[in-house]
């Protein structure tokens, strides 16, 4: 489980957000939604512990993040980062592969073991048929699977995913988004991501935390943070709530 | 979005994957096998050629004196044994000093131009190498020692200093990095000049080592390095795996559980130790560590756990290559080997500088 507690975090001194608390439970998919430069992407990355948080102001399973070895961060939380830079010529599989980096030392080299981690984790992601495939000739949503399998493949209980359906259009957007809540739903990963669109927000999201002015504004179920009275003021713009015809869930329009 | 089904058949395929390791013990058997053959070719070649069959008789009959023996020269195992064979040993271990401190350097500034020559690390190694020797430090107590230790940390001063300069908030563009390179490695050479030209005629014979002239001779270079370099090269190979992390990105590799700036220090000293080490005993020598990992990353990709050791034994053939190709072009003349690597490995540099935007094999 994924807790915030009162945390304040910036870049350089100065905060961003203060005093965010928040939990994702195990099951659980957790939106992150604002307008831009609100300070999304710094969310995920003080979770993660990338940014210097107070002691105990962010934990993973009762763990302070700030105070884990590198290792035990990256057995605890995977993250699956906006625009991830990704050397292209290394294959698929070897990519996922990387997500056992926790598991050995320096020195350590990847066993048969991790290969079948790596390549049971593609399964869950339907990639394996990219394994010998370099990534950087793969689209935009095979990208973003195999990095999803990469961080299967990490067995962290926490996943962060900053973005993943920026650049990919409707039919990825749909299928990372699916992958993604079946894999909170069935592996009980505890799931914390930034979204834009607050249409796949309404129909994915088990909650929702909405940031505005440097801390949460409204946190929880989707027909709560999702209406006219709570987002106009944050987007400052005239907003309309209505049903999706087929989901029945929340479908937000300018 | 259809699950894929388990096929016992395809995973162990994965696993194991045949194709691959068979290719890639090709790649091996290649380099090791190019590596000898010029190895062999360097011993035979010179003033008085051997011809290959009294080679290996002469190779074998100081090993084992008997009936074999028979016709060979004394002059001849002579020359092979105190001339020949440290010379092509010397150059074999530095080409797979410069040729791995490079490949290491490319992947730790994940930049496809960077090699202890062009950043600078060269002329800085060369500097502390020279201050030793201006202090007659080889005669104090610490010994043959002295003149790499001082290497070393030229080197890492160098090197410390060019990537304050380089780093352009957290990223370190090629173009930064080769300008802080130039600068410093100018104002090295400079400083390494004005030793040379102030101190007393024994330097002389260093401005020839500069220029990568091999004038030490013997086995005593050899030997005095051989520790460095084995010890270096063996952890740079063993390193590639927290190599392949980094060419992640720092945030990435952080995030998959790397202690990122621990691998960074400890990749740094070791290359810099490693390349300081062939600085000290060849001279500067530019360009194998450029070059070598570059077409290794084209034949053998990107995987540093093999691209290290496979341009370690890369970088000693090259260098081996220049080297017969300085003393048989202008025979008897010798040219400096840092000369022929120069103006062969010139040119491929500014070729890549070229093409840098589109490197796809990057």
């Amino acid at each position: 489980m994924l807790r915030l507690t009162r945390a304040t975090f910036g870049y350089g001194g100065r905060p961003i957000l203060q005093g965010v608390s928040l939990q994702v439970r195990p099951g659980e998919l957790v939106a992150v939604v604002g307008p831009n430069g609100v300070g999304k992407s710094t969310l995920v990355k003080a979770c993660c512990g990338l940014l210097k948080t107070a002691p105990g102001a962010v934990t993973i399973d009762g763990q302070d993040v700030s105070k884990m070895r590198p290792r035990d961060r990256g057995r605890g939380v995977a993250v699956i980062p906006q625009a991830a830079s990704l050397p292209e010529a290394f294959p698929a599989m070897d990519v996922v592969v990387l997500g056992r980096t926790p598991y050995h030392g320096w020195l350590g080299r990847e066993s048969g073991q991790d290969r079948t981690i790596a390549w049971r984790a593609m399964e869950r992601t339907s990639t394996t048929h990219l394994a010998e495939r370099t990534i950087g000739e793969l689209s935009g949503g095979e990208q973003q699977r195999v990095l999803i399998a990469r961080a299967l493949a990490q067995a962290a209980r926490v996943l962060l995913l900053d973005e993943p359906t920026a650049h990919l259009d409707l039919r990825f957007q749909d299928e990372v988004l699916r992958l993604v809540r079946s894999l909170a739903t069935e592996e009980r990963l505890a799931v914390l991501l930034t979204l834009h669109d607050l249409n796949l927000v309404g129909r994915f999201a088990d909650r929702v935390i909405l940031l505005s002015n440097g801390s949460i504004c409204k946190q929880g179920v989707p027909s709560e943070v999702l209406t006219p009275a709570v987002l106009a003021p944050v987007y400052g713009i005239e907003i309309h709530v209505t049903r999706h015809p087929i989901h029945g869930t929340p479908l937000v329009l300018a | 979005m259809a699950r894929s089904s388990t096929d016992p058949l395809t995973l162990s395929a994965a696993i194991a994957r045949p194709a691959r390791r068979l290719r890639q013990a090709a790649d091996w058997a290649w380099a090791a096998g190019a590596l000898l053959l010029l190895a062999g070719l360097s011993v035979a070649l010179g003033t008085v050629p051997i011809p290959p069959g009294m080679l290996i008789r002469a190779l074998v009959a100081a090993l084992f004196p008997g009936p074999l023996s028979a016709g060979v020269p004394e002059t001849l195992t002579t020359i092979l044994y105190q001339i020949r064979l440290p010379h092509t040993a010397l150059i074999a271990l530095t080409g797979m000093a410069l040729a791995g401190s490079g490949a290491a350097y490319q992947g730790l500034f994940r930049n496809p131009l960077a090699d202890p020559y062009i950043i600078g690390v060269a002329s800085g190694a060369g500097l502390g190498a020279v201050v030793a020797m201006a202090l007659h430090w080889p005669t104090s107590l610490l010994g043959t020692a002295a003149i790499p230790l001082a290497a070393f940390v030229g080197a890492m001063v160098t090197v410390g200093a060019v990537v304050q300069i380089a780093r352009v908030s957290h990223a370190m563009p090629a173009t930064t990095l080769i300008l802080a390179g130039v600068g410093i490695g100018s104002f090295m050479s400079a400083a390494t000049s004005l030793i040379l030209m102030t101190s007393s005629d024994q330097l002389h014979r260093a401005i020839g080592w500069m220029l990568g002239g091999f004038s030490l001779g013997g086995w005593k270079p050899v030997l005095a390095s051989l520790p460095y370099l084995v010890v270096g090269l063996s952890l740079l190979s063993l390193l590639g795996g927290p190599l392949n992390v980094l060419q992640f990105g720092d945030e990435q590799a952080l995030q998959l559980g790397l202690d990122v700036e621990r691998v960074k220090l400890v990749v740094v000293v070791v290359a810099s130790l490693v390349a300081a080490t062939a600085v000290a005993f060849s001279g500067i020598i530019g360009f194998v560590g450029l070059v070598v990992p570059h077409i290794g990353r084209l034949l053998w990709g990107t995987d540093y756990r093999r691209l290290i050791p496979l341009a370690v034994l890369g970088g000693g053939a090259a260098l081996l290559a220049a080297d017969i190709l300085a003393r048989t072009l202008l025979a008897p003349r010798v040219i400096p080997v840092g000369i022929v690597t120069a103006i062969l490995g010139a040119p491929f540099f500014l070729w890549l500088l070229r093409r840098a935007k589109g490197l796809r094999h990057w």
